[in-house]
Order: C-alpha cells, then structure tokens, then sequence
C-alpha cells in the first residue's frame, strides 16, 4: 500500500492540490479532500469497464482493435491526404503534449482549436481588446472581502472553489464565512421542519408563491466588515442559496445590468426604475458594497460567455473592475472549465502568437476567432478531417456541428470511451493524464502546477505527448515518401519529356 | 386549465450530479439519468399537468429531443427551463455563433411539452439516430 500526498485533482480549473491517495496493487483505493467530481473520477471512473484498452479502426461500420503502428499509421495517412484537417481538444491533456500538437498542426498547415472555443473563448478575445486586471487565487484567498460570482455556479462545476479559495476559506487576513453558512443553514433547516409540523397539524398556510422572477432587496449584511458574498445568476444555484445576496437577473440581461453598475459606481443617476428586472435601487446598494469593500473579486463563468453578447459581457465586466479600482482593490478573474484549457491557451500563445482558433494553412499561423474556430469551420463544411485529443466534442457540440464533422475521417485520442470515442474511425487509448503520468497544467488564475503520476498505465498504452510524437513522426515520414514519389515522377516526366524533344528535333533535322 | 405547449427560455449549463456521471463514464447509467433531463419550474410543470419523471419534447428551430422532467430544486423560475450539457441538450442547441465561434447554448426560445409516447433514447440509441454510429 502506497500513500501519496499533495496529488493534484486532473479535473476542473480549480486544480486542487491537497489530494491523498491511497495506492493498492496499483489501483487508488481511497481518495481524501476532493470532491464529489473528484472521487467519481480518481476512485472509480478511470477504471471503469469504458477504458479504451487497445487502438481501434473502423471497418465495415465496426472499431475492430489493430496493432499501435496500424493506428498509427491509418491516422497519419488520414491527416496528410486531407486537404484541410483540424485539430481540436487539448484541455485535458499537458502543456507538453500541447506543445507537439502546434508542431503537427503546423507540419499538416491545418487549423489548431481549443476547448476554449466553447467557453472562455470570448473572455479571451475580451481581454485582448482591454487587458484584465487580475490576480492569483491565493491573493483572493487571503485579502478578498467581497466575493462576487457572476453567471456561475461553483458549487457544481468547481466544487471546492467556494471552500478553498474565496467565502469558505481561512486567509491571513480574511476569516472563513463557513461557520455563519452552517448557522444559516441550520436556521433554514429549523424553519423548514417547524413549517411541516405545522402544515401536519393543519396551521400552515404556504405563501403565495411567486409568479415573475423575484429579486429581495440586499440584506444589510453585504456592507458589513469581513467576508460577504453575491451571486448573480438567472436562476437560484446552490451557490446562491450559500450567498449573502441572491440578484437575480433576466436571461441575456448582464451587459444591461453592468452598464448600470457602472454608472451607479462613477456617480452617474439612472433614469429608469428597473434594469434587466432588477429594480436600480438594489443595484445601488451593491454598487456601495462594491465600492466600500476593501478587496474585492469578480469570478464569472459561462454564463455571460454563452449569452448574447458574448464578449461584449466580459468587456463591460472588466470596464467595471477598472471603474472599481479608482475607488478600492478589485480583480476579475474568468472561472475556467476544464483543468487545463488554461495552459492550452498559453501554450499555444506562446508557441504561435495565439489562443486558439490558428490556421496555418498558409504556413504561417494567423487567428481569428468566427472564422478558425471549430464550430465557425464545421459549420461552413471547410474542413476535411478532424483529430479530436483530450475532449469530447460528441457530447458538448450542437448537433449540426456534430453532424458535419462526421461526414469527414474522424481520429479521436482519450482514455475511454466517451461520446466521441464511440463515434471515432481511428480510436487511439490514452494514459490518465495526472494519474498514469504526470506533466504540467495551468490552474485557472495562470499558475502552473506539475501534476502527479499515482499508478502504471495499463500496458502498451502511451501517453498523449508519446502518441503524438509518434504520428508527428509517421506523418513526415509519409509526407518524405510522398515527396520522394512526387520528385522522381517529376524526374521521370521531364526526361521523358527531353527524349520526347529530341526524337522530335531529330525526325525534323532528318526531313530538312 | 393544463396547457399543451410552454414557451420558454433554455438555459444549458452544469449540475454536480452531471459532473459526477461524466466521470463514471459516458455510457453509465449515472451519466443517463441525470443529463437526459431537463428542470422546470413547479408552476409550469402544473400548467403542463406533469409530474417529475414524466417525459417532455424539448423543441428549439435547431432540433428536438425527448428528456425526463425534473423540478428546479430552488428558487422561482417560471419560464426558464435548464438541460445539463450534454448530448440531448446538443440535440436543440444551435450552431450560429455569431461570428465568435461559441455556439447557442443559453438563453434561446424553446417550446416544451408533454411526450407520454415518446421514449427517452439512450447515448447509444441517440447517436446512431443522429451522427449514423
Ligand atoms: S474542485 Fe475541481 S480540482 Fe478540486 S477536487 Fe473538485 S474537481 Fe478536482
């Protein structure tokens, strides 16, 4: 029995790295600290009946397993016939791997696309456009007094965020909000069973029960000292039920609400009762809450990258954290997915110039996000082959996005057989990443962090960087092979051609 | 009076339960039972005359799919239905983006009702009937 302490969670953004797992005949066992998330993949999920344990090819409609070097050299064979083909994942693979997927995506001139397209992306173009003032998750943790989350549930898509980085953690100089939570809950809790005696003796009449989205006024408690919470969001989360404040919002109405906000925070009157079905009033206490804290975060999520207006959001977002800091101390900070979509983003800037969405099919890489980002390419039809590593587009795209992409050569590299390996024509097995081998991964705030290896892959199955060497290398060996073919054609047409000259020139001369 | 359709607003997004399903493996029973759903508010599961576990047809201009109901376990949400992401709320999500890349994934029209003869197709069953595999 082995122990490991210090093991980084491989699974959202928040990267948590106080894991202890317990090892047995190389199988984890126990897992402490993590999340439920966590536990469904660290002790059960990686060694599900799924795990892909052989290369797989398609043939008569059917994944039949072949050799490693077939799959190898079927997927190559695949990406150097296509004309355009396109790689698309990398969130939950290394910086490492990352690194030797620009290199192929350059050797084919194809497009190279992140998960980001379906999430961050527009915080990225946003930031871009008028930078982002940020900081480090253990700054937040220590110093922030106000925590606001906007358009996000932590609770269930980062679930120990709350709990290690912002409201629920003890800082050097902010204390945990944990015990006043537990309090309210058990307060909740008290009330709710009083309720149902009550309803049993025949005392209780329920209120009435709203029928429009109804937003409470702001409790006093989110202009008090210490820590406080708000969320934001178009429906009441879990989060927003552990929050001080709940401001509930209409759908696709944040870009309204923050235009307000900003305005209330630069001294500015508003003219209107109500902004995105929150009345102004409201809206001028947390603008006060805002102002009067000493640290404040904004953690916002998908929810105002997939809403109308896209980056816009997060452009007005930020326009109001620098409005903020000429008042107090204020950062921003996007609530990334996947554990490492960040250190996609990076690797590929700094290897490229760029995010994600590159193209370098003029062999050079040029972005543009609307026109190489994947779902803008499987919309149009433009590209002819698609490799799909570390991610599950099957399960995540729309589904015309889904349908185009099938109508091409599809390879797919993940450890099981998720919605997109099932529908893969060469499906390569890949080692855990984080629990089979180890490499680096940015946490959501930018800070890498070396991720561990905590038991031996299943035997011949290789990693993503091993894999993707391999077919890097299989692709330039067919690409010399080709070339070779195509110079001594070339070779063998032009003396053909020079014989063909001078047997002409010859009969000429004869029949002068 | 129960009504037959609901006009609403779908918001896509994750659930703790989705997240742990995704984990134990795509095709586990866990990850069906939880993403092939979609939450609505109690006042229109009542204008619907649906109880939780019934089967809805969700419809969008993008497509249709064939979800349990569940109720939104907080809060007020009349008019906003939620689907955890995963394959059938990609079944009516769109693919316009707008020029930005990031696909239709919240905040769009759809139309629910009720569907007691349709049945919820399983991972397998959906994919072969969309994507032919
Ligand atoms: S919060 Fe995220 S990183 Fe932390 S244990 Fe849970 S899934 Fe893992």
């Amino acid at each position: 029995m082995t122990e490991f302490k210090s093991v980084v969670c491989p699974i959202c953004g928040c990267l948590c790295d106080d894991l202890e797992i317990t090892v047995e005949n190389n199988e984890i066992v126990k897992m402490k600290n993590g999340c439920a998330v966590c536990e469904a993949k660290m002790v059960y999920g990686y060694k599900s009946e799924e795990r892909i344990l052989k290369p797989m090819i398609r043939k008569d409609g059917k994944l039949v397993p072949v050799t490693m070097d077939e799959a190898i050299h079927k997927a190559a064979q695949i990406l150097v016939d296509a004309k355009y083909p396109l790689l698309y994942g990398w969130s939950s693979s290394t910086n490492e791997a990352q690194r030797i997927g620009v290199e192929l995506a350059e050797e084919l001139g194809s497009t190279l696309d992140n998960c980001a397209s379906i999430c961050h992306g527009p915080s990225v173009m946003a930031t871009q456009e008028i930078g982002i003032p940020t900081a480090t998750l253990g700054q937040i943790r220590h110093r922030a007094d106000l925590i606001v989350y906007w358009a996000c549930n932590p609770w269930t898509s980062h679930p120990r965020h709350v709990e290690r980085y912002t409201a629920f953690t003890e800082g050097r100089f902010e204390k945990s909000e944990w015990k006043n939570y537990m309090l309210k809950l058990k307060g909740e809790t008290g009330k709710k069973k009083i309720e149902a005696a009550s309803k049993r003796l025949g005392q209780y009449s329920p209120p009435p029960r709203p029928q429009v989205c109804m937003v409470d006024a702001p409790p006093k408690s989110i202009q008090k000292m210490g820590r406080k919470m708000i969320v934001v969001d178009v429906r009441k989360t879990k989060t927003a039920e552990a929050a001080d404040y709940f401001l509930q919002v209409e759908p696709n109405k944040d870009y309204e609400i923050f235009s307000a906000l900003r305005c209330l925070v630069n001294d500015q009157e508003l003219d209107i009762d109500k902004v995105g079905g929150v009345p102004v009033d409201y809206l001028k206490d947390v603008a006060d809450a805002m102002i009067n804290c000493e640290f404040g975060a904004i953690f916002f999520g998908l929810g105002l990258t997939q809403s109308l207006g896209r980056f816009r959001n997060i452009e007005v977002a930020i326009a109001l954290t620098r409005d903020l800091n000429r008042r107090t101390k204020f950062v921003i900070s996007p609530m990334r997915g996947h554990f490492n979509v960040t250190g996609a983003n990076i690797v590929f800037a700094w290897q490229t110039g760029y995010p994600y969405a590159i193209d370098f099919s003029q062999g050079y890489p040029q972005y543009n996000p609307g026109e190489f980002t994947i779902n803008d390419l499987l919309r149009r039809g433009d590209n002819d082959a698609t490799l799909v590593i570390s991610s599950d587009p099957g399960a995540h795209f729309p589904k015309s996005s889904m349908q185009n992409m099938m109508k091409h050569p599809l390879i797919t590299i993940n450890p099981d057989m998720n919605a997109i390996s099932r529908l893969g024509d060469v499906v390569f097995p890949a080692q855990w990443c984080g629990i089979e081998y180890s490499g680096t991964a940015y946490r959501m705030d930018s800070v890498p962090i070396p991720l561990k290896k905590v038991v031996e892959p299943p035997p011949g199955i290789l990693n993503d960087q091993e894999l993707l060497e391999r077919i890097l290398n299989e692709v330039r060996a067919i690409k010399a092979q080709k070339t070779e073919v195509q110079t001594k054609v070339k070779g063998e047409v032009r003396s053909a051609a020079k014989t063909v000259k001078k047997t002409a020139k010859r009969t000429k001369r004869k029949v002068a | 009076m129960v009504e037959k359709k609901l006009r609403a607003t779908l918001i896509t997004g994750r659930t703790i339960d989705q997240g742990v399903g995704k984990e134990l493996g795509k095709g586990s029973q866990e990850y069906f039972d939880n993403v092939a759903v979609c939450f609505l508010d109690k006042a229109d599961m009542i204008k619907l005359g649906l109880k939780p576990k019934m089967n809805i047809r969700v419809t969008s201009k993008f497509g249709s799919v064939v979800v349990k109901v569940k109720k939104f376990p907080r809060g007020a949400n009349p008019g906003i239905v939620f689907m955890p992401c995963g394959l059938w709320a990609n079944m009516v999500c769109g693919d316009e983006t707008y020029s930005m890349g990031m696909p239709l994934y919240k905040g769009f029209a759809v139309e629910v009702e009720p569907a007691p003869n349709d049945v919820v197709l399983g991972l397998d069953e959906l994919m072969k009937k969309e994507y032919g595999r």
